[in-house]
C-alpha cells in the first residue's frame, strides 16, 4: 500500500525589514493563500535579521532603500542562499530584490557593489529614477505593476527577459526583469502576485509540479480593471 | 458624545478673531466683498515696516490670488498666491516670519492634529496653515494672512530644510517618520538623514527640537541638533525602524527601550513623559482629550512640550488642548444619506494601523475608501502593509475609487468585505459607522456628507 504523502510546501520571505519598502510582502501572502486554497499545506516564513536562513521550496525578495539593499546582499552571501538556489529552490525578486541577485549594482552616487551573483545582469544607477504604472507583455499575457526605482539593468547573454515593456521602464525602456532557470524577477510592486493572480499560479506550478484548478477571487476582477486602466492610457 | 463643531469656529482654536487677512484663507468660508479685498490689498498696516516696495507688491500679490481664486472657486487659493508672492520676493517668507516666535510641525502623522493642538493651546490668535497648504507657498500665505507674533506651522516632511532655513522657527517638533507616499517622497531614511542635515546646521543653538525618543528614524534626525527636548511617547508603528537607522543592522528592543550594537540608542534624557499620565519637566499634566486615539496623545503631549518652550504653562495650555474636538473634519461625525459616519483620515500603513486600534472594539461593520491620486500616492501596494487581519470578523465595505485593491487585500487576508459600486446600496444602520479613508478619498466624504 503506498500511503500519500503530503508535501509541505514552505514560502519564505527573505529579510522584509530591508527588503519591504513596497509592500512586497503581500506576495507571500498571496502565495500561501492561493495555494492553501487548492488544498495545500502550507508554511509562510519570515527570515529577520539576524535569522538564518530558512529551509523554503520558495524565496521572495523585495524592494528597499539603497543601504539596506547592501546590508541585505551582505545577509545573503553568507549563507547558503546560493547553494539553495542551484540546488533548485523557486525565487521570485523584485526591484532591489532583482538587482542584488546580479553580478553588481550601483546605488548610492555611482559606486558599484558586488551582487550575490547568481544571475549575470548588471545595474548601473539610470539617469532619472523610473515612478509610475508598469504594463509589460510576459509571453501575450498583461503583467501590470508599479514601478519606482532608479536603476537600469542589462542581461548578459543567455539571461532572458521576463517580458517587453508596454508602459513605463522596467530594467531600460524596452524589457522588464528576468527569467533564469528556477529566478523570476521584475521591477514590478503592487505587489505584483497581487495584481497578477496568473504569475502567482504559474509561479505554484512550477514548483507544485502540476496543473493548478482555477480559483475564482476578487483578485481577478481587480486584474481585468488595471489591465483594462493601462492599456486605455 | 456631542456634536463637534467644525474646527474653525471653535473658540478653543481662536480665541480672538483672526485678523481681516486671515479670514481670506479661512477654509469653507464664502468670500468676502470687493470693496473689503481691495482695502485688505493695498494695506500692509499690519505688515513690519521692514518690507521693501518688493516685498509689500509680493503681499499684494498673495492676497490677489488667494481673493481671486476663492471667487473663481479654484480652490482656497493659499498655494497660488504663495507661489506668487514667492515669485515676486523670493526672500518673501524669511522677512514674513522675521521678529515672529514660530512653532514648526513635521512627521508623517499627526503634523496638522498637532499644529491644531498647538495654535489651541496657545491661547491667543497664531498664523497658521490649517488649510492643509504645508509647504512654503502655504507658509508665505499663512504669514500674509496674519500678523500675529506666534506663528505654528505644518511643514510637508520633505520641505523642512528650506521652512527651517528661511523661517528660523524657536522650536521643531519630529513627531514620527514612516513610509508614506513613496512614489513622490524620497524613502524613510533619506528622508531621515535630510532631517538631521538640516537640524544641525545653523542656528541649533537657538532652536529647540521636540523629538519623539521611541522612534529610531526621529531619534537619528535629532541626533546632532544642538537642542532636543526627547520626549517618550507611545509610538506603536516600528515596521520602518527595525534596522538602525545610522548602520542598518538590527535594532535591539527589550521593553520601552532599543538600541543598536554601533552605539545608536534610545535617548536616556526624557524631558516629557507618556505613560500612565503626561509628566513635562517633571510636572503632572492632566491630559484628557476630547478626541480619539491614543496616538492623539502623544501629539499633545508634544505640542505641549513645544508650548512650554515658547512660554506657555502646560497645564494652561492642556485645558485648551483637551477641548480640541473635529480637525479639518478628521474624527467629527457626518451625516450622509441616512447614515451617521465617523470620518476618519488615514493616508499610510502607520496612520491606519493607529486607526483600526482605534475603532475595532466599537464597530461591526466599516467602511474604507481608498483613492490613488497624486495627493495620495499612485501606488496603493501599501495596503499589504497594513495589518487588516486584525479586522478577521469585522465586515468591511470597499469603497473609493481603488476599491478592488483594497478587495483583494483583505481577501487575501482573510477579512469579510464588500465591493461597493454605489454607495447608496449599503443598508443604513441604526448606530454610527467609522469611515476610513486616504486623503482625497476623506475630502470626497467630508464634502458629500453634512455636518451632524
Amino acid at each position: 500500500m503506498v500511503r500519500e504523502i503530503r508535501l509541505v510546501l514552505t514560502i519564505a520571505t527573505l529579510l522584509p525589514d530591508l527588503l519591504g519598502t513596497y509592500g512586497d510582502g503581500g506576495n507571500g501572502l498571496v502565495l500561501a493563500e492561493r495555494a492553501r486554497r487548492r488544498g495545500n499545506d502550507v508554511r509562510l516564513v519570515t527570515m529577520e535579521l539576524g535569522d538564518e536562513l530558512p529551509e523554503a521550496e520558495i524565496y521572495l525578495l523585495g524592494g528597499g532603500e539603497d543601504g539596506p539593499q547592501r546590508l541585505a546582499r551582505d545577509l545573503l552571501i553568507e549563507g547558503s542562499f546560493h547553494a539553495r538556489v542551484e540546488g533548485g529552490a523557486t525565487v521570485l525578486a523584485v526591484c532591489a530584490g532583482l538587482q542584488i541577485l546580479g553580478e553588481s549594482f550601483s546605488v548610492e552616487g555611482d559606486d558599484e557593489f558586488e551582487g550575490l551573483g547568481i544571475v549575470d545582469v548588471r545595474t548601473k544607477r539610470a539617469r532619472t529614477r523610473s515612478v509610475g504604472e508598469l504594463l509589460v507583455d510576459v509571453g501575450g499575457r498583461a503583467l501590470v505593476g508599479f514601478e519606482n526605482h532608479g536603476g537600469e539593468t542589462s542581461l548578459g547573454d543567455g539571461v532572458t527577459p521576463l517580458g517587453r515593456v508596454r508602459r513605463g521602464r522596467g530594467n531600460d525602456g524596452n524589457f522588464d526583469g528576468f527569467r533564469s532557470g528556477s529566478i523570476w524577477a521584475t521591477y514590478a510592486h503592487g505587489p505584483v502576485l497581487a495584481l497578477n493572480p496568473w504569475l502567482a499560479d504559474e509561479l505554484l506550478q512550477s514548483v507544485l509540479g502540476h496543473a493548478l484548478e482555477p480559483l475564482v477571487s476578487v483578485a481577478d476582477d481587480l486584474y481585468n480593471e488595471r489591465v483594462a486602466a493601462l492599456n486605455s492610457r | 458624545m456631542t456634536t463637534p463643531t467644525p474646527y474653525w469656529f471653535q473658540p478653543a482654536l481662536l480665541e480672538t478673531p483672526p485678523l481681516s487677512g486671515a479670514k481670506v484663507l479661512q477654509k469653507d468660508q464664502p468670500p468676502p466683498g470687493w470693496s473689503f479685498c481691495v482695502f485688505r490689498l493695498v494695506s500692509v498696516k499690519s505688515m513690519r515696516n521692514d518690507l521693501s516696495l518688493r516685498d509689500r507688491v509680493a503681499i499684494g500679490g498673495v492676497r490677489l490670488v488667494n481673493v481671486a481664486s476663492r471667487v473663481l472657486k479654484r480652490g482656497s487659493g493659499t498655494v497660488a498666491g504663495g507661489q506668487i508672492g514667492l515669485l515676486v520676493s523670493p526672500e518673501l517668507l524669511k522677512k514674513l516670519a522675521r521678529g515672529r516666535r514660530t512653532v514648526l510641525v513635521t512627521g508623517t502623522n499627526g503634523k496638522t492634529t498637532t499644529t491644531a493642538m498647538v495654535g489651541a493651546g496657545w491661547g491667543s490668535e497664531v498664523a497658521t496653515n490649517d488649510t492643509g497648504a504645508n509647504m512654503l507657498a502655504g507658509h508665505v500665505a499663512a504669514l500674509v494672512g496674519s500678523a500675529s507674533e506666534h506663528v505654528v506651522l505644518e511643514v510637508d516632511e520633505a520641505w523642512l530644510a528650506d521652512a527651517v532655513s528661511s523661517i528660523e522657527p524657536e522650536v521643531v517638533v519630529l513627531l514620527n517618520l514612516s513610509r508614506d507616499q513613496l512614489d513622490r517622497a524620497s524613502e524613510v531614511r533619506q528622508m531621515a538623514e535630510r532631517w538631521r542635515k538640516c537640524l544641525a546646521g545653523p542656528g541649533g543653538e537657538t532652536r529647540l527640537v521636540v523629538a519623539n525618543a521611541n522612534d529610531p528614524l526621529v531619534v537619528f534626525a535629532a541626533s546632532d541638533a544642538a537642542r532636543v527636548l526627547w520626549c517618550d511617547v507611545p509610538t506603536d508603528w516600528q515596521a520602518d525602524a527595525r534596522s538602525c537607522p545610522r548602520c542598518t543592522r538590527a535594532l535591539v528592543r527589550t521593553g520601552t527601550s532599543w538600541h543598536c550594537e554601533c552605539g545608536f540608542a534610545k535617548p536616556t534624557t526624557l524631558g516629557v513623559t507618556l505613560r500612565s499620565g503626561l509628566v513635562i519637566h517633571g510636572r503632572e499634566v492632566p491630559l484628557e482629550l476630547s478626541l480619539p486615539g491614543h496616538f492623539n496623545e502623544a501629539n499633545a503631549a508634544m505640542a505641549l512640550a513645544a508650548l512650554y518652550e515658547v512660554g506657555i504653562d502646560p497645564v494652561v495650555a492642556v485645558a485648551r488642548i483637551n477641548a480640541v474636538r473635529g480637525v479639518a473634519g478628521r474624527f467629527t461625525r457626518r451625516r450622509w444619506h441616512g447614515h451617521t459616519l465617523e470620518l476618519l483620515l488615514a493616508k499610510n500603513p502607520s496612520g491606519f494601523d493607529a486607526l483600526i486600534t482605534t475603532v475595532q472594539d466599537g464597530h461591526q461593520d466599516l467602511w474604507i475608501a481608498i483613492n490613488a491620486r497624486i495627493a495620495d500616492g499612485r501606488d496603493p501596494s501599501w495596503l499589504y502593509d497594513v495589518p487588516f487581519e486584525r479586522l478577521k470578523g469585522h465586515r468591511v465595505w470597499c469603497l473609493g475609487e481603488r476599491r478592488l485593491d483594497l478587495a483583494a487585500r483583505l481577501e487575501y487576508g482573510g477579512v469579510d468585505f464588500e465591493v461597493v459600486d454605489d454607495p447608496d446600496l449599503i443598508p443604513v444602520s441604526p448606530s454610527p459607522t467609522a469611515l476610513l479613508a486616504n486623503y482625497t478619498a476623506f475630502s470626497e466624504w467630508l464634502e458629500r456628507s453634512d455636518s451632524c
